[in-house]
């Protein structure tokens, strides 16, 4: 990777938060001619995806709590950490397919299928320092 | 973001400008189903101006769809630019709903 820097965030869990910080990654991964595709499509979803289902899920919507991101973008690829509070969950097992004849005339449960069909590889592991959940986004740019 | 209503003879269009995400959906919701209360039974929803849709904003579109036929009405979509098809395709609502690439079209098919 190079010229890489990160972008930092630690928001209360409100969903208020969530555009203005899709809108600084977006606004990078343009500085960095990542496509109309990318930067109007896979970044803001899935980020926003990753993004809400660690305040309303992981922490619960409860506004005391923090999400905390780290996202690396650089000429080569995005990488975007989301960490919550919550004890975690298992991806596999929770990602249905939202397109299947019993769930498409569902409204939720589109989330996670998302994240996985917008991004090269989404990971969920347990940070062994703070013990929190931290959903892992990793989209190639080319 | 914002929304607008406006009527184009006996059909209620519905403007989303922005975003239609987890912070905002129910805003719009509520807007539509606002209109319906007040006897709409022909919407369309303009994404012209929108940006991008998350899955909760997929959701209620999902939710308004089902509503509005409930009351014996119909929902139409129109201009989404490239990127809000694909979403709408990866996730096979293209299927779901009827989608019109220009105002027009979607004025016409009602």
């Amino acid at each position: 990777m190079t010229d890489g820097k990160s972008l930092d965030f630690r928001i209360p869990s409100d969903v208020q938060y969530i555009e203005g910080v899709v809108g600084q990654v977006v606004e990078r991964c343009q500085a960095l001619a990542y496509s109309r595709r990318h930067t109007a499509l896979n970044v803001p979803v899935a980020l926003t995806e990753a993004l809400s289902n660690a305040i309303l899920r992981g922490n619960g919507d409860d506004a005391r709590r923090a999400v905390v991101v780290r996202v690396e973008i650089d000429d080569v690829q995005l990488v975007a950490e989301v960490r919550d509070e919550g004890t975690g969950f298992d991806l596999l097992a929770c990602t249905e397919d939202s397109t299947s004849a019993e769930n498409l005339h569902r409204e939720d449960g589109r989330g996670l299928f998302l994240m996985q069909k917008l991004m090269d590889r989404v990971e969920r592991y347990t940070e062994q320092a703070t013990g929190g959940n931290v959903v892992r986004l990793v989209l190639h740019r080319a | 973001m914002s929304f607008s209503v406006s009527k184009v003879g006996d059909v209620t269009v519905v403007e989303v400008e922005g975003q239609l995400i987890v912070g905002n959906r129910q805003d719009l919701k509520q807007k539509v189903l606002d209109e319906v209360d007040k006897g709409a039974r022909k919407i369309m929803i303009d994404f012209e101006r929108t940006g991008y849709i998350d899955s909760s904003g997929l959701g209620v579109l999902v939710s308004l769809a089902k509503r509005i036929r409930d009351s014996g009405g119909e929902l139409r979509l129109a201009n989404l630019h490239d990127e809000l098809q694909t979403l709408f395709e990866l996730t096979k609502l293209d299927t779901l709903f009827q989608i019109s690439k220009t105002r027009a079209h979607a004025l016409e098919s009602f």
